[in-house]
């Protein structure tokens, strides 16, 4: 056995040494057998699936049985773009307002945090403070969604708070407002952390030099730290511009009014029923996002990533 | 250094992009329809059963009895709306992918299912529980199609008008008062394109001009004219409610005070201490029926046809009833339910008389073929889902 043995091992180990001369003496295939499997499974389940998604758009619906049926055809853009029907048009509008409503409240509220905890802050402060910022986060999303729908609700905290205050109740519960609202609560961690670290890279010598040649404080944060800190609120913008775009349990959970219909709960409305204009409708906020990340590119946003 | 060109990359991923497009569908396409026969008897169960449901139509305390004495163990699927059961039905090539056994359709998902081959029909007679039956849900519209049973009816409930006692009054008994301005801002309509229907019922009761004969089969100008009454309620509604514990904290909150609902809320709100109360308005309502069907790829089809045996009968109807707050759909149930909750049998309508059946018109999925005066230009649902995005968005 162990004589047989031997000249087997020795041709194992030859070819496996043949192989790894091949691979040395071809870089590129090296390389091809090292990145083709995971950047084929890759392009294969995520390109993959969105190429069929957007093919899907151009399918037909039978009316019958609410079926798929794969005839091309181009009315489910005609539906979503109608020139008589204004429908989509007023979703997808509502649906961009609201996201770049919600980008600049966070861009508001998160600078001047991220610039405290960035500049100001001891390190401890600062760790907290982080900490405090991600906590949110180790909550289930629905969780806090619904506890929101308890404080906007008519007889919620919010209106004890306003009616302590002597103001009359709001109806804020099931409004594009309270949409706005937990929109910007729920996705203010994604501004904060990008908006941090591009502040806290800018070296102190530069606004130092900066007071140096005479700028005030306010002089040196437009025309210093702004400039500098734009790429992270650029690409924190990223974050809470498509999240809201393609968000559709929020607007079920704290819209629900009339009139408030966005992307997300017009596709989940159609799957299931119009699979195809779904799918088309979906193909909507992929356009948008290309082209808002052309813009953050142009801006620098993924140097601050 | 870059090794590949970067166009090449692309160009490679675009290709494999279009190769997945191509091949997925083809295999969704491949979907036998070969001719099917039910079975004669039941075999021996496979040990387990895979359902979609509704949250609790297996609910363990019935379902652990069946899983105990046949050996089939129940995996569940909640599903959140009709949409959802059709779309986890269709998932992995239709039929249930081969993955689930049963699924327990409303009159809004149930004709879809059948008319695209996802469920198959039923040898009734493996079903002894059938026989007992109201006439009715022997064999309605939405589960049975010239004469072929589809599935066997379940449960059933109205759609009922929900008021809170302390803010509506006097109670209301047309359904005028959610369409009226009245209670604007105040106003609870599920999101549901079925929610069409029950326009149409209210227009039958008061626009008689218009001509409608039944709710879901809607020609042209009738459809139209429901669509425009709901656009006239859109501005006086507070919430499209999706999920039912959505409505009912909006009740308990106290941001609406007046809507369309099922006798699930309105239960669970009583027992909670909110005043509110239901009824039947007199333009009569729309109402749900649940069907079990079998799917057509059902890799456990004995256990399927053993829990429809198990579930129909007498008692575990009632049993279910009171977990849900539904009605069964035979009448041999009423004694079971009274002794599980005294006065149940009549507080569900189990004991009603055959008019309050006739007053409901159960959902069923509208087709362009109208049903009535050989009419095939009615309204199909796909354009009712069109309708209900321009209305409610």
């Amino acid at each position: 056995m162990a004589v047989d043995a031997a000249p087997g091992a020795g041709s194992s180990r030859g070819a496996r040494l043949r192989v790894s001369a091949t691979f040395w003496r071809r870089p590129r295939l090296r390389l091809a057998s090292l990145v083709g499997p995971p950047v084929g499974a890759y392009g294969l389940v995520y390109l993959g699936s969105l190429v069929v998604l957007l093919i899907s758009g151009f399918w037909a619906v039978d009316a019958f049985t609410s079926q798929t049926v794969h005839v091309w055809n181009l009315d489910n853009y005609r539906t979503i773009f109608s020139t008589s029907d204004p429908t989509y048009w007023r979703i997808i509008g509502r649906t961009v307002l609201i996201a770049v409503a919600v980008t600049v409240a966070d861009a508001v509220l998160a600078f001047p945090l991220a610039y405290y905890m960035a500049r100001v802050a001891t390190p401890r402060v600062r760790a907290l403070l982080i900490v405090a910022v991600l906590l949110p986060l180790w909550s289930s999303y629905l969780v806090r969604i619904y506890s929101w729908r308890t404080i906007l609700s008519t007889s919620g905290a919010l209106n004890w708070a306003f009616n302590g205050l002597g103001l009359p109740d709001q109806h804020l519960s099931g409004t594009v407002w309270a949409m706005w609202l937990v929109f910007t609560y729920i996705w203010l961690p994604f501004m904060v952390l990008p908006v941090f670290a591009a502040i806290e890279r800018v070296p102190d010598s530069y606004l130092e030099a900066s007071g140096d040649l005479g700028a005030r404080g306010g002089r040196t944060f437009r025309s210093v730290m702004l400039p500098l800190a734009l790429p992270g609120v650029v690409a924190g913008s990223i974050f809470t511009f498509s999240l809201t775009l393609g968000d559709f349990i929020t607007p079920a959970l704290v819209g629900g009014g009339p009139g408030t219909s966005m992307i997300g709960s017009t596709v989940e409305a159609n799957v299931g029923l119009n699979v195809p204009l779904a799918a088309a409708l979906t193909a909507v906020p992929v356009l948008i996002m290309a082209a808002y990340l052309t813009i953050a590119k142009r801006l620098g946003a993924f140097e601050a990533l | 250094m870059r090794l590949v060109p970067r166009g090449r990359v692309a160009l490679a991923l675009a290709a494999l992009g279009l190769l997945a497009a191509l091949v997925v569908p083809a295999t969704s396409i491949g979907s036998g329809k070969a001719a099917y026969s039910p079975p004669t008897k039941i075999g021996k169960g496979e040990g387990a059963l895979n359902v979609i449901e509704w949250p609790a139509y297996t609910d363990p305390s019935f379902a652990k009895a069946f899983e105990k004495s046949t050996g089939c163990k129940i995996h569940r699927k909640d599903a959140g709306s009709s949409n959802q059961m059709v779309a986890l039905m269709r998932a992995g090539g239709g039929g249930g992918g081969g993955q689930y056994d049963l699924v327990s359709a409303s009159g809004d998902a149930s004709l879809r299912l059948v008319y695209a081959h996802d469920v198959v029909p039923l040898n009734i007679d493996l079903i002894p529980g059938w026989k007992a039956f109201f006439p009715y849900f022997k064999s309605p519209a939405h589960n049975t199609v010239k004469g072929v049973h589809y599935g066997v009816s379940l449960q059933w409930g109205p759609n009922t008008l929900i008021y809170n006692t302390k803010k509506v009054k006097p109670a209301p008994t047309s359904w005028s008062v959610v369409y009226g301005k009245k209670y604007a801002g105040k106003i609870s309509i599920p999101n549901n394109p079925i929610q069409i229907a029950d326009a149409a019922l209210y227009l039958m009761k008061t626009k008689p001009s218009l001509g409608i004969k039944d709710p879901y089969e809607l020609t042209k100008d009738q459809f139209n004219a429901a669509v425009s009454l709901l656009k006239k309620q859109k501005p006086l509604v507070k919430r499209y409610w999706n999920y039912a514990a959505d409505q009912i904290t909006d009740f308990k909150n106290g941001d609406v005070a007046v809507g369309s609902t099922w006798p699930y809320q309105t239960l669970t709100l009583q027992a909670g201490k909110t005043p509110v109360r239901d009824t039947v308005p007199r333009e009569g309502t729309t109402g749900w029926a649940d069907t079990w069907m079998l799917a057509a790829k059902a890799p456990h089809p004995n256990c399927a046809y053993k829990w429809m045996a198990y579930v129909t009968t007498p008692k575990i109807e009632a049993k279910q009833a009171i977990v849900f707050g539904e009605t069964p759909v035979t009448p041999l149930a009423c004694p079971f339910m009274n002794k599980l909750q005294a006065g149940s049998c009549a507080q569900y309508h189990l004991n009603a008389p055959a008019a309050y059946l006739k007053s409901i018109h159960f959902w069923k999925v509208p087709i362009a073929d109208c049903g009535w005066g050989g009419r095939k230009d009615c309204v199909d649902f796909t354009a009712w889902q069109q309708a209900w995005t321009q209305i409610t968005g």
